[in-house]
């Protein structure tokens, strides 16, 4: 410990005996955190904007299904428990949130256009605290209940369609027995969404009025289960399978949305990658400051080593130094990525090159998350990988002869 | 008790074809508590052997005793436990290590010994005021005098009490006044703690106060007398 305070003082003004070396890598290295951490709170942000879109488009963290349903998702594959089965089931085992719906394709029609849907009978009052649609925001009215005759479509969908609240439109769909099985619906709302796509594909009519279009009786297509976090839905899908046997898939969001569960789970290997590639531009640096600062202290090194320190002391004040430097470096850019951050959470309005973005499904506000984890990761990174990076000047200057550097006038 | 003991100490330099033997089977000893005064010609040997009587560089054979450990087989890290605990050096070309003060230099042999800061801050300050320093603990070499540094090195060799004093020139930059006073100070450690001193110096001065002259040439021994106080 005293030795350590020792060194770390030598270090210390060692690194300011050449304030300009010193300043320059400080700023890069400033900057490459900066980069590193700014970066990553934008490209979390974007991700999460995605992932949290995606996850309303089809609520639920955890659902079930008919093992098949997803491969098909056709009115056949239903869960084998009826509705008033799931109800004992789930009703009161302690779920926050959670609903069963119908679920199947269809083809909306109008007096001018038709367009494939995806038609989803609810329980509007079940869905409310989780559905995308916000109920209050609806032009005309959101569906009352399960047994509500009117249908809700997307404004996009009504456009493409030309039609309107109060028109109706004729909802095509097949039984189990594959027959047609079709209703006229009175369009009562309209709703809006972050994404065209999204306005485009859904129809929501009232879940009792869909099972008996579609002459299933008291069957449903899904069950949809919130939980308290979409990053950790776990402990959802672990109660939701204590209730259920094989009959029915237990599935995550993640292994839904194949395309969102991916992009999640790429996410922190790509922070890595981003925060290694910027770490390997500032090494060459590093590595550069430090091979100059031995080489120019030779004798001084030799000095030490001839009064009596050891090898390994000059080793260990090579690397504090370097420590040092990467620490005061590290501060200095997580500062500035803080305060650069911060005035931003409210919201980066991207809409200009949203357009480009949206088949990404990317919306229009880019909201920067600034993850504690991913700060410490850049900056653990950044110690670990400058420790390493700073071993061989190190070794390098520990190795020297004290009598060369002494005796050399 | 012997000191130092050298045992056909043989040293050669390659500069460019030509062989040059920087000690030649060279064989001393020194008592303890010895004032040793090295004399050459300019490149006679004296740093040579000054420097493998320190461990800082290792003969091509022969064999170098401290107290009784034998040293030319130690490794580095032994090496350096025993400069830092026994022995006190003048460097010839390069002595102070300039992002440190006077003070902080003649602190770092006994802050790497591990001395006490309360400690460390007397005796630095006591032995500055004995070489002439007092005022200037906290300028750093670049802001002192050739003769000032050089009386930091000498602080520094001497203030923890070392067994054994190797200095290398450690008059070269001083007028005669203060290398007089050095002196003064190196005897009388000499006298009162039985510091043993080896002194390599060109300084008609400083050889009048050795107890023994050893004469070198061509990295041999070429006269060994013993001499009175001036
Ligand atoms: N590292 C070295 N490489 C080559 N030759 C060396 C080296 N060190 C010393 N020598 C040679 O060894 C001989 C002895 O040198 P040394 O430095 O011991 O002499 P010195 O008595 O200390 O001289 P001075 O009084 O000038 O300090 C000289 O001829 C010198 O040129
Ligand atoms: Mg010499």
């Amino acid at each position: 410990m005293h030795m350590f305070f020792v060194l770390s003082r030598l270090a210390w003004r060692y690194l300011w005996r050449n304030h300009r070396r010193t300043i320059v890598m400080l700023s890069a290295i400033a900057v490459g955190t900066w980069a590193m951490i700014f970066m990553t709170a934008l490209t979390r942000g974007m991700v999460d904007q995605m992932i949290a879109d995606g996850i309303s488009v089809i609520p639920g963290h955890v659902q079930i299904h008919n093992p098949d349903y997803l491969d098909d998702p056709s009115v056949n594959n239903r869960i084998a428990y009826t509705d008033t089965e799931l109800t004992a089931r789930f009703g009161n085992a302690g779920f926050s949130s959670w609903a069963s719906r119908v679920r199947v394709p269809a083809v909306v029609t109008s007096e001018r256009e038709s367009r494939g849907v995806t038609l989803l009978g609810i329980d509007p009052e079940a869905e409310r605290s989780f559905s995308f649609v916000d109920y209050a925001a609806v032009d005309g009215r959101f569906l009352e209940g399960p047994d509500d005759k009117g249908v809700v479509i997307g404004a996009k969908l009504a456009d493409t369609l030309e039609t309107r609240v109060g028109k109706r439109i004729v909802i095509m769909s097949q039984d189990p027995d594959n027959e047609i099985a079709d209703r006229g619906f009175r369009v009562v709302g309209l709703f809006h969404a972050e994404m065209e796509a999204t306005e485009e594909s859904y129809a929501f009519i009232g879940k009792h009025t869909a099972q008996d279009m579609l002459r299933i009786g008291d069957t449903v297509s899904e069950v949809v289960f919130v939980g308290d976090d979409y990053r950790d839905v776990e402990p959802v899908f672990d109660k939701v399978a204590a209730q259920v046997d094989d009959s029915v898939l237990v599935s995550r969001w993640t292994e839904v949305d194949t395309y969102l569960g991916t992009m999640m789970g790429m996410m922190d290997g790509f922070m890595l990658i981003w925060v290694i590639v910027i770490f390997l531009a500032l090494s060459f640096g590093l590595v550069n400051t430090l091979v100059m600062a031995v080489f120019e202290r030779i004798r001084e090194i030799g000095l030490m080593l001839a009064l009596g320190m050891k090898p390994a002391m000059i080793l260990g004040q090579i690397i504090i130094e370097s420590m040092m430097l990467l620490a005061v470096g590290l501060l200095i850019g997580d500062l500035l990525a803080w305060a650069t951050i911060k005035p931003l959470e409210g919201g980066i309005d991207i809409s200009v090159v949203a357009k480009g973005m949206e088949m990404f499904g990317a919306s229009s506000m880019l909201y920067p998350n600034l993850d504690i984890g991913d700060v410490i990761l850049a900056n653990v990174v950044v110690l670990v990988l400058g420790f390493l990076a700073s071993l061989s000047p190190a070794w390098r200057a520990s190795r020297y002869e004290p009598v060369e550097a002494i005796t050399k006038v | 008790m012997t000191a130092v003991r050298c045992i056909d100490l043989c040293k050669t330099y390659r500069q460019g074809d030509q062989d040059i033997k920087a000690l030649d089977h060279l064989s001393v000893d020194v008592e303890k508590g010895e004032f040793v005064c090295l004399m050459s010609p300019s490149g006679g040997g004296k740093t040579t052997l000054l420097n493998a009587i320190g461990g800082l560089d290792i003969p091509d054979s022969g064999e170098i005793w401290i107290a009784d450990e034998r040293i030319d087989r130690m490794s580095k890290g032994q090496l350096a436990d025993l400069r830092l605990a026994n022995i006190g050096f003048v460097f010839q070309a390069y002595n102070l290590i300039p992002v440190l003060t006077a003070q902080e230099n003649v602190e770092f042999v006994m802050q790497v010994q591990g001395v006490a800061a309360a400690e460390r801050r007397a005796k630095s300050l006591a032995i500055l005021e004995e070489v002439g320093l007092k005022g200037l603990e906290t300028r750093r070499p670049a802001e002192m005098s050739g003769g000032q540094q050089q009386r930091v090195a000498v602080a520094r060799a001497i203030v923890s009490r070392p067994e054994l004093v190797l200095a290398d020139e450690p008059t070269a930059n001083l007028d005669s006044k203060t290398s007089a006073e050095l002196m003064e100070l190196f005897t009388e450690l000499n006298e009162h703690h039985n510091t043993t001193f080896i002194i390599a110096t060109h300084d008609q001065h400083v050889q009048s106060y050795a107890k023994r002259l050893v004469r070198m040439l061509d990295g041999r021994i070429v006269g060994d007398v013993e001499q009175h106080a001036a």
